[in-house]
């Protein structure tokens, strides 16, 4: 399975990404320059952390315009699997492939934490790794990562099981004392209508070796692979023939 | 444009004494103009020349077999780590300008620093820092002050270093009123590099272009070195000019760029622009390569209309370099800088004349000896104050105190409380090296490209030093050298920064010159290295001068991932003990002096500083490293601030994920005298550890092999409390009340 791995010129969890993905079996990743206008060749892109043009303005706000971001509407639309970490989250939701907005934390600090996150779902290709219910200890880093969305759109997300993961405790209550960044509703990170396009604040690749404190991020990445040999590899067999 | 007349008042508002302007007459055989005059004023300041302190810095071990460029040599040290990598680290200082503007001030100073690391050649892998501000408790202006003041430089740090994405990984944090209005920041990288990637500053290869790279220049940061070297005074917000603004993403693609220029062979010399911007990195490679440097202002990108040669010369604008381009290789760097998008200028030629000279177009602006000015500063020898000789303190003099309200509130004592309100704002996880989170005794980094596992700590004990500089000195490195190794690592060398008051007093020159001798000895004991650094004098604000802070920057490595030892509590069940003496029956205060109870709860800096037994000190180092290697002890914490129960409560609140504790520990303390003085005295060379119970056997065995001092003290416990006794009396305290003080305390004095 071949992922793209963008790289902005602000991205810095980039190599973090690679490592990360390098260390699943039968997975290559690339890095693909913000200047570039093609993903041809790849079943899945990661859009990582970072602050893709220095985000200065909106985080995001700048590199939905990039050359690369057509690339990645494209992919999309395609439907390969788009996963944007932090950066990468506000960058999905900027280009509205994903709904909502991330703004400033509620205690308007930057937060380095390790936090617990529940699993809403499992039915999707991002958490199917995973069990419903299960709680994962996967670490945030973020000024701007309180989502926020219009109550309708809200209403929909929630209605429609968008939510994948949710901000809790270590025992999986969801509840104001376990929002660490003010996201209404806990949201940690949302798919899709379609289901193959997933943002989220939390660091999946920070949280791929025992050594840094958790493994947990390894069941999205995990989650990706399977989805992708269940589906994808047909699909992209197809094109690619 | 024409230059304004050289005056006397003109020459004084430089900082340039008559004795130096008639240094630079002889030097340039004629008066400078007005250009020159700001030149040398910035090269001549002690932020640039070391002027006031050269003498003391020679004192400095400097050599050692793993050195491999030298303290004073380039812009930063290199050491050799093994398997042909290396490290190039430092640490500097942004105390003036954070003071003017906190936020600013600190991050720019995060800008520099990476810039001296990735300047060498190596890829910037962490940062770290140590920070000093007056108190922030109370509702007073200068304690509000104060706040403002650290908040800014928090979130001045973590803008610059997490945009950038070099991880914050450590640091230490103290509060002390001596530094209101002066607060001290010092900011510290490191970077690893092959050694044949090891870059150089110097201009070499006469003919070769001069490139200017990186952002536009303007008129921001105005000959900041010379107002680094200056007191603060009331009216030192108008100098807020002086206080550049930082970018962390122009910076981010500089440093991306620059490592593709040198990676790309084309570079033949390269120097950042930091403190005396242009002027210092021109002249600088032109001394060091013997040549000349010849460039033209008016090639510079600049970022606002009208700049004098002045102005230009005297920018402190951020995130610039000078790259010194093999001759052929122009389009090199033409391609490199368009992929990242920066500017790029050729603006001059590497000469055989030695001069460093300036055009404007066909004007000559300046034309200076280029090694006169970048190495034949003035060197002062200050006038020395007599030594005073410290006074014990005497335990009779303290009231005895309950330990039962002593351990909370020195828990919640903003320099000892958990920093973690400090460091979750800091991104300390990308890159994927932080393998032992920010609190513990030492940052431990797992460096991948070069496969090797780095430690490091930043340390001083600024009491210990304003009550004996030179036992102060040298418990600064000890302190280092012992979080490291209670870290598992073996030190590899030492970065320095020098806060000191006015040198020109003569009891601020005596610290420095006692600070320094306790350093140097230390530092040759330890087998660490000095690499450079960096000296802050005038470090005063209209209250008097800072307590002396030798900052302590020292870098180790962890042979084996299973030696990387922690300070918190890991099994209910282990015993605990202490290596090291309950109470020092040596030392001439009891270990009370210089103490945080005295300062805490009696609001005094008195007496000597523990005593400091150097050959004892290393025993207890090299004892650990055998404990852990052997697998022997599941965590290790040295006692410092706070003494032996503070040791012990945090490591009861470290035992769990994130710095928040679920271990208790229930000790009991065998000694003769004041439960008080027991508890809190800060005797050295005493560590913390916890012990399976299955292995104490061997545990002793080896301390009894090593002769060294050893006392059991108690179990971990699953209990959620940490309970002390003492003699007949016994205290306890429930974790989460210990957490609310210990953990909360700076998050609710901020909030």
């Amino acid at each position: 399975m071949r992922f793209a791995v963008i790289r902005f010129p602000g991205s810095n969890c980039d190599q973090d990404c690679v490592l990360a993905l390098e260390s699943f079996e039968g997975v290559e990743a690339s890095y693909v320059w913000h200047k570039d206008e093609s993903l041809e060749g790849f079943d899945a892109v990661v859009l990582p952390g970072g602050f893709s043009y220095g985000d200065y303005l909106r985080c995001g706000a700048i590199a939905r315009f990039s050359p690369i971001m057509k690339a990645v509407r494209g992919a999309a639309a395609d439907g390969k699997l788009v996963i944007g970490i932090c950066n990468g989250f506000q960058i999905l939701c900027e280009s509205r492939l994903l709904p909502g907005a991330l703004i400033r934390n509620r205690d308007l600090h930057f937060l380095c934490r390790h936090v617990f996150m529940r699993v809403e779902s499992a039915e999707s290709s991002f958490t199917g790794a995973g069990e419903k219910g299960a709680v994962w200890n996967i670490p945030i880093a973020h000024g701007e990562g309180a989502y926020c969305a219009a109550p309708e759109v809200l209403e929909e997300i929630e209605k429609r099981g968008q939510v994948l993961l949710r901000y809790c405790g270590a025992g999986g209550e969801v509840g104001e004392e376990t929002n660490p960044n003010g996201s209404v509703g806990n949201i940690a990170g949302i798919r899709n209508l379609e289901g193959n396009v997933f943002g989220l604040m939390p660091h999946p690749e920070r949280a791929c070796e025992a050594g840094l404190g958790s493994t947990d991020g390894r069941f999205i990445f995990q989650s990706m692979i399977q989805a992708f040999r269940k589906t994808g590899a047909t699909k992209t067999g197809e094109e690619a023939a | 444009m024409s230059n304004p007349e050289i005056t006397p008042e003109v020459i004084a508002k430089h900082g340039i004494t008559p004795e130096e302007f008639e240094r630079i007459q002889k030097i340039l055989g004629r008066d400078p103009n007005f250009t020159e005059l700001g030149v040398f004023s910035v090269m001549w300041s002690e932020h640039c020349s070391y002027k006031n302190s050269k003498p003391e810095l020679r004192k400095f071990p400097t050599t050692g077999e793993r050195v491999l460029v030298k303290a004073g040599e380039e812009n930063a040290g290199v050491i050799d780590i093994g398997d042909g990598w290396a490290i190039a680290f430092k640490i500097e200082s942004h105390n003036h300008p954070s003071a003017v503007e906190p936020f600013q001030g600190a991050a720019t100073g995060v800008g520099g620093i990476i810039r001296d690391i990735f300047t060498m050649g190596a890829r910037p892998v962490f940062s770290m820092n140590s920070l000093r501000f007056g108190s922030i408790e109370g509702d007073s202006d200068a304690a509000k002050t104060n706040r403002r003041l650290f908040a800014g430089v928090v979130a001045g740090i973590s803008h610059y270093g997490n945009c950038i994405g070099i991880p914050t990984i450590g640091g230490e944090v103290y509060f002390d009123d001596s530094y209101a209005g002066n607060p001290l920041v010092n900011v510290m990288c490191l970077g690893v590099l092959r050694h044949e990637q090891i870059a150089r500053g110097a201009a070499s290869g006469i003919g070769n272009p001069v490139f200017y790279v990186g952002a536009e220049t303007g008129r921001d940061g105005l000959a900041g070195a010379a107002f680094a070297s200056r007191e603060l005074t009331e009216e030192s917000k108008e100098d807020r000019p002086a206080v550049q603004v930082g970018d962390p993403f122009r910076e981010k693609l500089l440093l991306e760029a620059c490592l593709e220029l040198l990676a790309s062979g084309c570079v033949a010399g390269i120097q950042d622009m930091g403190a005396a911007g242009l002027t210092c990195s021109t002249c600088e490679t032109a001394s060091r390569g013997g040549t000349g440097v010849e460039i033209d202002v008016n090639l510079v990108p600049k970022r606002e209309v009208g700049m004098t040669p002045y102005e230009i010369l005297l920018s402190e604008s951020q995130e610039r370099m000078l790259v010194i381009v093999h001759k052929g290789q122009e389009a090199t760097v033409r391609e490199i800088f368009e992929k990242w998008d920066l500017p790029y200028a050729e603006v001059g030629t590497v000469k055989d004349d030695g001069k460093m000279r300036v055009m404007e177009g066909d004007r000559v602006a300046v034309e200076i000896p280029a090694s006169k000015l970048a190495d034949d500063a003035p060197i002062y020898n200050r006038e020395v104050a007599p030594k005073k000789v410290a006074v014990p303190l005497s335990v009779d003099s303290v009231p005895e105190g309950d330990a039962g309200e002593i351990l909370p509130a020195l828990l919640a004592d903003p320099s000892i409380a958990s920093k973690r309100w400090v460091w979750r704002q800091y991104d300390h996880m990308v890159r994927l090296g932080a393998t032992v989170l920010p609190g513990s005794d030492a940052a431990v980094f797992i460096v991948r490209e070069a496969g090797k596992i780095l430690a490091a700590t930043t340390d001083c004990n600024a009491i210990y030093c304003l009550l004996d500089p030179r036992e102060g000195g040298k418990i600064a490195v000890a302190e280092a050298a012992r979080n490291l190794a209670c870290s598992g690592a073996v030190p590899l060398a030492v970065t320095d920064n020098l806060n000191f008051g006015n040198p020109h007093k003569p009891e601020n020159f005596l610290q420095l010159r006692e600070a320094v001798e306790g350093l140097a000895e230390a530092c040759r004991f330890f087998g660490t290295p000095v690499t450079g650094g960096n000296v802050s004098l005038y470090n005063e604000s209209p209250a008097g001068a800072i307590d002396p802070t030798p900052t302590v920057g020292m870098v180790g490595i962890i042979e084996r991932p299973e030696c990387v030892m922690t300070q918190g509590f890991r099994g209910a069940g282990d015993a605990i003990y202490l290596l090291g003496e309950v109470l020092d029956g040596a030392c001439a205060s009891s270990g009370l002096g210089g103490s945080h109870y005295l300062k805490r709860v009696y609001g005094k800096k008195e007496g000597t500083p523990p005593r400091l037994d150097m050959g004892t000190e290393k025993r207890l180092h090299d004892l650990l490293r055998e404990l852990i290697g052997g697998g022997f002890v599941k965590s290790a914490h040295d006692c410092a601030e706070g003494g032996l129960a503070v040791a012990l409560a945090e490591s009861c609140l470290s035992s769990g994920k994130d710095g928040c504790g679920h271990l208790g520990a229930s000790v009991k303390i065998e000694g003769a005298g004041r439960a008080d003085v027991l508890l809190f005295n800060e005797a050295q060379s005493r560590v913390v550890v916890s012990v399976e119970s299955g292995k104490e056997k061997e545990f002793l065995a080896a301390v009894s092999r090593a002769g060294y001092p050893v006392s059991r003290l108690g179990e971990v416990a699953p209990t959620g409390r940490l309970s002390i006794s003492v003699g007949e009396k016994e205290w306890q305290w429930s974790l989460a009340d210990l957490e609310f003080a210990w953990g909360g305390a700076i998050g609710r004095l901020m909030a």
